[in-house]
């Protein structure tokens, strides 16, 4: 389902697929693309070329909050002559070891010979977000970088921590799908809100956060008689949109795109009330129109 | 119906055709030999593309009834006010998340995730990025303990280690990201001139961790509470070849 949107944005038990493999050689580095297969009862056949561990499998009895209990555990413990530990550190890698890694060694093997993910994500850093966790992404299925309030600075910007975790993704793991994903509540988005048009002290917050003014100028324009809350929501998602088109600014994405080797998605977690929301750059209709700040979205999603 | 809806039903009815054209093949050439007409028997259907968003989908639906609607007085205080004692810096790389390895549930940790780790020294206007981490996460919610985690066949010390000595231009944003590393690699090239290959590379991981941890004393907050004794450095290293996780040091 194609939406048209200019200069306005509101925004473990599967099968897949065995693909054949393929090497390629990248700058010195031998990358090897296996096939993934998962079976239906939960654990991913280790015979075979597995690169996807399944939640099911992965996550029983692993880490999960019991509601009785109040209080999250330290890491970091306290001992008796009142020097700190790594105990639980300790422990909880262990359990990983024990739990997740002994039990697909196979899988694992075969991931430290090489990493084929097909998602580059790009997360806030918030500890509330991780897409490891919320969307289930298990070992080997994204290069993840977070920073603050999930921005993607454009080319022109030079470079930086953000857009060389791009380059190694596009060009040496060639990633087939790059997904922005934004939440609710962002501190980040908040500060750049905040932030007064003719503020001239700097500082890091401010340095970053102002990647995505472009973003916060249309919010303003389109929200102003709503609260200050509504129009932090509202920039939230603005601002996954603006990343996208600023995703298309780097040369080598671009060029994947139009080609349909790479897709480009924002996605926005509500954790208040726990939904998900996701949807698909449209490249072809909204090519010719992002230097005007204008997209197109398709496919979009609600998940509840 | 969505255009992705419409994908599905359309490999569905490829490999209806697929299978008629196959039997309609047996038929007209009865003279095929025995060996070819198995072959066709045989053949497998091609599996079904790989579906990004139905991969994503079944990922939330899960942690949604398994882990959000089971707890939810937890996810309510943590959508109020999260208190994570943790920042963490660890690598991109699809194998490593510490969510994973370290079991972090929501709102233990933040986590910054970049090319091979690495936390560059103070600069407001060419490493704002990493800066505007440290200092939200270190003032806003006063963190007990930033841990780096490097990890092993690392690509971005690889590359590292690929840029020849002398070259002052970076090839590409990689190259100029992972520079930050320079000053291990050449304190571990002075150290072990002998050493080549993987034992090198592994070296450079383990001092990368340990520069990234010097670089965050120029923060002066991370500095301060440091010296205060509020807030704890650490080094670690995961060995996802021989299932191993080491802590490589700490300042404090």
């Amino acid at each position: 389902m194609a939406q048209s949107i200019l200069g306005s944005s509101p925004v473990f038990k599967a099968e897949c697929p065995k693909s054949s493999a393929s090497t390629s050689t990248i700058s010195g580095s031998k990358l090897k693309y296996s096939g993934i297969e998962q079976s239906q009862l939960g654990f991913l056949n280790s015979s075979k070329s597995n690169l996807a561990l399944r939640l099911k499998a992965s996550r029983e009895g692993v880490g999960l909050i019991q509601e009785t209990k109040v209080d999250t555990p330290n890491l970091i413990k306290k001992s008796k002559d009142g020097t700190d530990s790594f105990t639980e550190m300790k422990q909880r890698f262990l359990r990983f070891k024990k739990e997740k890694y002994l039990e697909n060694l196979e899988c694992y093997q075969e991931l430290a010979e090489a990493q084929a993910p097909k998602f580059l994500v790009i997360s806030c850093a918030d500890s509330r977000v991780c897409p490891s966790y919320i969307l289930g992404f298990q070992p080997g299925e994204a290069f993840v970088v977070r920073n603050i309030a999930n921005l993607v600075p454009p080319f022109e910007n030079g470079p930086c921590e953000t857009n060389a975790a791009l380059e190694f993704s596009v060009n040496a793991l060639e990633v087939q799908n790059i997904l922005v994903t934004g939440h609710s509540c962002c501190g980040g988005i908040r500060a750049l809100m905040s932030m007064e048009d003719e503020e001239n002290s700097s500082s890091f917050i401010k340095n970053w956060v102002t990647v995505g003014k472009s973003a916060r100028s249309r919010t303003k324009a389109t929200t102003s008689n709503l609260s200050f809350d509504q129009q932090c929501k509202h920039c939230e998602k603005e601002s996954i949109n603006h990343s996208l088109l600023n995703l298309l600014t780097y040369p080598w994405v671009e060029e994947r795109v139009a080609k349909g080797l790479l897709s480009l998605h924002g996605g926005y977690y509500n954790f208040v009330d726990c939904t998900y929301e996701k949807w698909t750059l449209d490249y072809k209709r909204t090519n010719g129109n992002q230097e005007k700040g204008g997209y197109i979205i398709k496919n979009r999603e609600f998940w509840q | 119906m969505s255009e992705y809806s419409n994908k599905e039903a359309d490999t569905d009815d490829e490999h209806m055709c697929l299978n008629t054209r196959n039997e309609k093949e047996q038929e007209d050439t009865s003279h095929n030999s025995l060996e070819n007409i198995t072959s066709l028997q045989v053949t497998e259907p091609p599996p079904p593309p790989f579906d990004p968003i139905k991969r994503m989908k079944e990922g939330f639906n899960y942690f949604k009834v398994n882990e959000f609607n089971k707890n939810p007085s937890y996810y309510r205080k943590l959508a109020e006010k999260p208190e994570p004692k943790f920042l963490i810096f660890a690598c991109s790389d699809s194998r490593v998340c510490p969510a994973t390895i370290l079991n972090l549930r929501p709102g233990e940790a933040f986590m910054t995730l970049n090319i091979a780790n690495m936390v560059p020294a103070f600069n407001q206007l060419r490493y704002c990025e990493v800066g505007a981490v440290i200092r939200y996460v270190v003032l806003t919610y006063k963190v007990e303990a930033i841990v780096v985690i490097g990890h092993t066949r690392c690509g971005g010390i690889e590359r590292l280690m690929s840029i020849p000595s002398g070259q002052t231009k970076p090839r590409d944003f990689v190259d100029d990201w992972v520079t930050i590393g320079q000053p291990a690699k050449a304190k571990v090239l002075a150290k072990n001139p002998k050493a080549t290959g993987e034992e090198l590379r592994t070296l450079v991981e383990k001092e990368s961790v340990m520069n990234s941890l010097g670089n965050l004393l120029s923060y002066p907050y991370v500095k301060a509470g440091v010296t205060s004794k509020k807030l704890k450095l650490i080094g670690g290293y995961y060995d996802f070849v021989r299932g191993n996780f080491d802590i490589l040091g700490s300042k404090s």
